[in-house]
């Protein structure tokens, strides 16, 4: 079952902690998850203050600076995992070396039903 | 259960009912791989049983046979759902359940209702949820019961219950004992679940007692099941925890259903069966070396329900055990708590003291037993008036009929002038 793993941060705390992590861990925990076939895709991004929101409503697209809302954490990367269960999931977000300064949301994901 | 005559086989039914179908259900959970599919199989299993045994008999083994009819069942729905969609190719289903059933499993594995109760209490279900489902689908009780039992509606009840099953299938939360050193933490989750029903039970035993089902009861029956089955301490100290406070239960009211304080309670009320039982509990978990918070809350049950009588009470013990536990769980309900200790052991004013040290936090100002703990040291130094205070603070705050009768008194003698401490 497939899972996405939200790593939500707060952007100032991200990168400025003692338990913060480093990129070079991150993605030696990314590399590690791949080899045992676990991890199907993983990014992190560039801070909110880069987002756009678009939207179409009546056909027409708007456009507009920022994320879709204000929070006080940010989603900062993501993580889209195969696991057996939930139990596996949450075993896995444990261990994505942000959860130390932020948190992360485990979602299963839908498919579609077509 | 004895086998009754033909006539008593529906309320026979229905005593099944309420005893075992929390276990065939478990069962039926992990042969079927479904919450939904394993109610539906565990009810037509029930009805066929109100049909066929004033008929056939009572089996040699009803519970086995509840499992195979339940699962049967289910293979029945499934072929139908098939012969509905012939034209697709459906085998995968019932050659999964099929393969599953040839294994000669029909016996009650008891280690389905231990998988069942973690599920059930999943650290991804909120703690209504969990409570909710542990009581409807481990303890068989009825939605109607348990929401009476948390003063809900059974609608709001059984919406909670369905929202939980469907994340349960959904996230695919999945029936296992977590295995190493998942297990401490999930563990937790269940002891918590455990003894919140068994609270719950505990403080309401006084109120509306007609409508609620016995929540002390059904907590001691799960944490049994689980003390069977896992050897932790921590389990073997939340049961003996339980046994002890249970164990008072006769003393705890008057014939009007008024509380009686531990110091005032008729001791050769208290239960000597289950206090020799939680007294032998409470000492293996604590030869375990790994001593936990439950197993420390009950050795300090156990000075008390060991002692003579109160005035016998060994209150540096106590003192020493809340202290040992403070190094584990500083709350400050448990420093409220070991206030009582200091109390008896440094004095009321040292007690007053650390109460008035906790109520800097502001953490429990709305807990009704911080004031009447305060109210009841000051009345001890004649302080009358500040006591007064404290009691219509704590009156304020609680709305549990017997504490409020409680409260209410010790209001009145204090404006007779009747100090009698």
């Amino acid at each position: 079952m497939k899972y996405l793993c939200l790593v939500y941060a707060n952007e100032n705390d991200l990168h400025s902690l003692p338990e913060s992590p480093h990129d070079s861990e991150c993605h030696a925990y990314a590399s590690k998850a791949a080899e045992r076939g676990m991890l199907i895709a993983g990014q992190a991004l560039q801070p909110v203050a880069t987002a756009t929101t678009v939207r179409v409503r009546d056909g027409q697209a708007t456009v507009t600076d920022g994320p879709f809302a204000e929070t006080k954490e940010q989603l900062a990367g993501f993580y889209m995992i195969e696991a057996r269960d939930l139990n596996e999931a949450i075993a896995f977000a444990e261990k994505i070396p942000p959860a130390r300064v932020g948190s992360i949301e485990v979602r299963p994901v839908r498919e579609l039903d077509v | 259960m004895p086998v009754p005559p033909v006539a008593d086989i529906p309320s026979y039914v229905d005593a099944l009912y309420r005893q075992q179908s929390g276990r065939v259900l478990a069962t039926l959970i992990r042969l079927l791989g479904s919450f939904e599919a394993a109610e539906e199989a565990l009810q037509e299993a029930f009805s066929a049983a109100l049909k066929q045994w004033p008929r056939d008999g009572i089996p040699e083994k009803p519970r086995a046979w509840l499992i195979s009819t339940g699962r049967f069942k289910a293979i029945d729905r499934i072929r139908q759902q098939q012969r509905h969609q012939q034209l697709l190719s459906q085998n995968g289903d019932e050659a999964r359940v099929t393969s599953e059933l040839d294994l000669e499993e029909t016996d009650y594995i008891e280690d389905d209702s231990l998988r069942l109760m973690f599920t059930c209490c999943h650290p991804a279900l909120s703690e209504h949820a969990r409570v909710a489902l542990t009581l409807r689908e481990i303890c068989g009780l009825t939605t109607e019961a348990v929401a009476s039992a948390f003063l809900t509606q059974p609608s709001t009840l059984a919406q909670r219950i369905v929202r939980a099953k469907r994340k349960i299938k959904d996230a695919n939360i999945p029936y296992e004992v977590p295995q190493g050193a998942a297990l401490a933490a999930r563990l937790d989750a269940v002891l918590q679940v455990i003894y919140l029903v068994f609270n719950e039970g505990y403080s309401a035993s006084t109120g509306n007692r007609l409508l609620r089902p016995d929540l002390m009861a059904e907590a001691i029956r799960l944490g049994r099941l689980v003390a069977n089955l896992l050897d932790e301490p921590e389990v073997k100290g939340l049961l003996s925890l339980m046994l002890f406070q249970a164990s008072r239960r006769r003393a705890r009211t008057d014939h009007n259903g008024d509380l009686i304080r531990l110091h005032d309670q008729d001791r050769r009320l208290w239960d000597q069966g289950m206090i020799n039982e939680a007294d032998e509990l409470v000492k293996i978990a604590l030869a375990s070396g790994r001593v936990g918070p439950y197993s420390l809350q009950a050795a300090i049950a156990g000075v008390h329900a060991t002692a003579a009588n109160a005035e016998a009470t060994d209150w540096d013990e106590i003192l020493g055990l809340y202290n040992v536990l403070l190094r584990i769980q500083d709350t400050p309900v448990i420093r409220l708590n070991r206030s009582v200790a200091i109390a008896k052991t440094r004095g009321v004013e040292a007690a007053l003291a650390e109460i008035e040290q906790l109520m800097l936090t502001g953490e429990l100002d709305g807990y009704h037993l911080l004031h009447a703990t305060r109210g009841h040291y000051l009345e001890q130094l004649k302080r009358d008036e500040d006591a007064l205070h404290c009691y219509r603070e704590a009156l304020k705050n609680t709305q549990q009929s017997s504490e409020q009768q409680f409260l209410r008194q010790r209001i009145h003698r204090l404006l007779m002038g009747k100090n009698d401490e």
